[in-house]
Parts: structure tokens; sequence; C-alpha cells
């Protein structure tokens, strides 16, 4: 692999987290190394969603560290995080609703990563929203997209920015089987420009399939990690998380 | 697109204009000024207050503390130390932005109606704080000396002078107001409006947006003050931190359409209109604030984005033309 020679893109540092009595998260720790896939998976609650808190500074770990490319980012505004490069779509869509489609990803492109002024950001936008495949609702209110072109937008907010790192969560949930086909291979699409990818998912066969590896969340305790295959393999998240042994092999084959 | 190209500007300025040469073109030139300069000082006030309602998404009761102590600090400089017009008028401003820069960074970390509260609290805190203020006259405020209209050409002149200052101070807000509108920093507070927390995962660095922009909202309203007392040739609490006349300035916003550079123009044209209308009926005169808040009610109600706003959802292709 490719990561061990350089730096991993990310690096989370035994990252831990609890609001009151429940802990979130505990002692999580991995490397994403530059240029992969790596899914998150794990049931309802199991601490995904707050771990990309943690991650780009929505709230702070309570131990731990997160280092992006190298620099200590613990604890960071989320302000200051997104100027490095990292960028996430929400679990629940956030569209600026009163701003059209071109201006919210054109607010992505020139406040995100690269900082553009606004001609140059709407040009970023522009490329974005075809490449996604949003263009002709560009002078749209965001408010009035469905929930699919929402997903879309989220995405396209996010990719504008140009960021080294995206964050998605669950840029899937809600699509049909149609939908889901065409955002993998937009997915696909930005690991190919040379994105690295952190995603969080429910369909499981779209995530099997595109990760390049797995980690599997519990009650905020990291119990498996490794490649789709070995994942879907391993004891412990087939007990945890998919309770039944045959539903490993139905998500395996969906595709 | 370059600003000048924008259609939108010239519609605003041309609204703008037109209310500063009514009087020279009005047969009652005296009259009509007055009348302009009260349509011209609401439109000043609503176009600073929409940088911060209409564009962030702040709601500011309050904001006509800006008003008052910009005022305040001009008069004193005008009656005690016999400072220029435009240097009261200036430093009015300046200690406008300044307080609204300090009370920013305290009160912009709370939303919705806390701010809302907050901003009332520190209008009534403020025209406390005056009354007890033994350098700017107390509960009796101050006088301008006669005199110091003299050296404008005497009163009337001073009069003219108050007014057309008041006219250029006017058109330069809308054309702020414009260019923050169409810049980034203006799209910025746009998304603040919508969603703070997603704006900040965009990178907004919404403490700072929210300061400039309440400052930038605080500025104007504070040189308008000292124009507004330099021609009405006294000060005092009431009139200077006028709790009406802040909720008076939210109606004109939201009856323009806030969020745009158009509405609290028209808006304001609109309301002072009817306002003058209803101070001379009979039936009306006692209970023209009452018209105000049922006005207010009805926009809310029944449309929401202001003239400006209904006309825009309504006509797609005016969106070109109103910004």
């Amino acid at each position: 692999m490719t990561g061990q020679a350089q730096t991993p893109i990310l690096q989370i540092q035994a990252v831990s987290k609890h609001f009151g009595g429940l802990q979130a998260l505990s002692n999580v720790t991995f490397d994403l190394p530059e240029g992969q896939i790596l899914g998150l998976i794990g049931p309802n609650g199991a601490g995904k969603t707050t771990l990309f808190n943690c991650i780009n500074g929505i709230y702070p770990p309570e131990q731990g560290h997160v280092i992006f490319r190298g620099r200590d980012i613990t604890g960071w505004k989320p302000y200051r995080v997104a100027r490095t490069g990292l960028a996430r779509t929400h679990q629940i869509v956030q569209p600026l609703n009163e701003l059209t489609v071109l201006q919210n990803v054109i607010a992505g492109a020139s406040f995100g990563h690269e900082h553009h002024p606004l001609s140059q950001a709407r040009e970023i936008a522009d490329q974005v929203l075809t490449f996604v495949g949003l263009a002709e609702r560009r002078d749209a209110l965001a408010a009035k997209l469905n929930v699919a072109q929402k997903k879309r937008l989220e995405l396209a907010r996010a990719l504008a920015a140009r960021p080294y790192l995206l964050l998605l969560d669950e840029v899937l949930a809600g699509l049909n089987p149609t939908e889901i086909a065409e955002m993998v291979d937009v997915v696909r699409a930005i690991r190919d420009q040379g994105v690295t990818i952190l995603i969080i998912e429910h369909v499981m066969h779209a995530l099997m399939n595109v990760s390049d590896r797995v980690i599997v969340l519990d009650y905020g305790e990291q119990i498996a990690e490794g490649s789709p295959d070995e994942v879907a393999n391993d004891p412990k998240v087939i007990e945890a998380y998919l309770g039944d042994p045959k539903l490993a092999q139905q998500m395996m084959l969906a595709e | 697109m370059k600003p000048w190209r924008n259609p939108g500007l010239w519609l605003v300025l041309a609204l703008t204009v037109a209310i500063s040469v009514w009087p020279a073109l009005a047969s009652n030139k005296a009259y009509t000024r007055e009348v302009s300069f009260t349509i011209l000082k609401a439109v000043a006030l609503a176009s600073s207050l929409n940088i911060l309602l209409g564009y962030t998404g702040y709601v500011s009761f309050g904001h006509i503390v800006f008003y008052g102590m910009g005022g305040y600090v001009g008069f004193y400089l005008l009656d005690v130390h016999n400072a220029p017009l435009y240097v009261a008028v200036l430093a009015g401003g300046l200690a406008s932005g300044l307080i609204a820069f300090l009370l920013g960074r305290a009160i912009l970390r709370l939303r919705g109606a806390y701010f809302a509260l907050a901003t009332i609290g520190i209008n009534e805190a403020a025209r406390a704080f005056i009354k007890n203020f033994d350098l700017f006259g107390g509960p009796i405020g101050m006088s301008l000396n006669f005199n110091v209209y003299k050296s404008y050409g005497g009163p009337n002149q001073a009069l003219w002078i108050a007014f057309i200052s008041m006219a250029a101070l006017t058109l330069v807000i809308t054309v702020v107001s414009f260019l923050v509108k169409t810049s980034r920093f203006g799209l910025g507070l746009m998304a603040i409006r919508e969603n703070e927390d997603a704006a900040e995962v965009m990178g907004v660095v919404a403490p700072s947006s929210k300061t400039w922009a309440y400052v930038l909202s605080a500025i104007f309203p504070g040189m308008v003050g000292v124009l507004f007392f330099f021609k009405n040739g006294n000060i005092e609490p009431p009139d200077a931190f006028n709790l009406h006349q802040s909720i008076e300035t939210i109606v004109m916003v939201m009856l323009g359409g806030y969020g745009t550079v158009l509405g609290p123009v028209l808006g304001s044209a609109i309301y002072q209109r009817l306002r003058g209308l209803l101070l001379v009926s009979p039936l009306f005169k006692n209970i023209q604030l009452a018209v105000a808040g049922v006005l207010l009610l009805i926009i809310i109600l029944f449309m929401p984005a202001g003239v400006v706003g209904w006309l825009r959802s309504r006509f797609g292709a005016l969106r070109r033309v109103l910004e």
C-alpha cells in the first residue's frame, strides 16, 4: 500500500468524546493514507457522525488528536479546518435555502480551502455543478430541489472548495437504486481526481463496493478494520452490527 | 458582473435620487424638503439595518441606539467644540461603529430571540446612561447655540446643507448596501442567515463576519443621527433612543423586502408616505403606531418577503432588475 512510505493525510489518535454518561467515542485510532476511500460503518448511534464532528471541529474531542496533513487540528473551529482543505457533507442536508443552487456552490468555492474571489469561484461552481449533474438547476432556489438533488448540492458545495479530504456523511441515504448507482460513480470519480474520502454509509453493498478499507464502530469502540471482505467476514462485526450472518453474504452479493 | 452594469443598482439609485431632487422641483420647497428629509433618513436607517437584519439574519430591535449614540457624540462636538459638520458626522459614525464592534463581540454569540432581546436592553441601558451623563446634558440634553448656524450662512441655509448632506449620505448607503450584497462578504452574511452552522463548516468565519456586518450597519445610523440633530437644534434622550423609531425601521425593511437592496428604499418611501397621511388624518393621528404594528403583522402573515421579494418570486423576469 502506498500509505506506508508517506505520512497519512489524516491521523486519528486515541480520540474520545462523551455526552453526559454516554461514551460516544472511545480511543478511536486510525490512519487514512492519501488517495484512499475509507468507509466508516456501525449501527445507529455508534459514533460515526460524532467522529466527523470531532474531525472538522463542530466540537473538540476530550482526548486524543486529529492530525491533518501533518498539522494538529484538534479543537480548531470548523471555518479554520475548512481552510486547511477539509470539506464535509451533512447527514441531514443543510442547503442555504433562499440562495440559488449556484450561489450555494459559489459560497463553497469562495470560502473553502482555496478561497477564490467571486468571479473565479463562479467558474469553479459551474464546473462542479456539471460534474455532479446539477447544471440545469443552477438558478433554482436550493429549497426547491428534491432530496436527491439536495444531496448532490451538498456534495457539490463541499467539492467546490477543492479539498484534499472529503468527509461524506450518508450521501446515499434516501436515494433510490438508480440514484445510488449514479452517486457511487460520482464518488469514485472524485477519488480519481485525487481527493481522499472518508465515508459514512448505511447502504452496505454500495459502501463495500466503493471503499478500499472499512472501519467498524460500535458504541464508540473501534471493533474491526480491514478490507471490505475481511470486515464483512469478521465474526465480531457480524455479531455487533449485522446480527445475522446471512446478511453479510447478502450485502456482498447485492450489487 | 461589474456593479455598474447591474440594472438593479441603477434602479435603487434612481429611486433615491428621485426622492432627493423632489424638493428642488416642488413649488413649496421648504415643506417638501422636510418631507424628503424624513424619507431619506428612513431610507438610510432601513438600508443600514438591512445589512444586519436582511443579509445576516440578525434581528436588532434596538438598532436606534447607534443613531442616538452617534447623534450625541456628533452633537457634543458641534455644540461644545464648534467642530465642522463633516467632522461631527464622521465622529458620530466612528463612535457608533466602535460601540457596535465592542457590543458585537459580546452579543452576537446570541441567536434568534435572545439577540433581539439583548439589543432592546442595550438601547434602554444607553438611554438610562445618557440621562445620567452630565457631559451630554443629562436628562435635559443639549441645545445648539444659534451662532453655530451662522458659519453655515444662517439657519435656513443650514437646513439645506443638512438636507443635501443627508441625500448624499443616503446615496452612499444604498451603494454600500448594493456592494455588500454582491460581494463575497455579503455572500458569507447570507450563508450565515440561511444556516450559520453550515456556513462555518463551509469556511465562513462567522464571528468576524457578523461583527463587521454589525459595525457597518451601525456606522451609518450614527452619521444620520448627527445630521438629524444638527438640523433639529437640540438632542434629548427620549428622541435619541426612541424604541418606536427602531421598530418602525424594522417595519420599513420588512415591508419593502428584507435582504434586498431595493426593499428598504421602497419600504421606507411607502411607509413614510403612509405615515404622513395617517398623521394628518383626524381618525388615525393618535394611533399611527398601531397601524405600523398591524402592517407588520399583515406583511409577516401574507407577504413575508416584502414587496420586492413578492415581485421577485411572482415575476421571474424581474429578478435581474430588482436586487
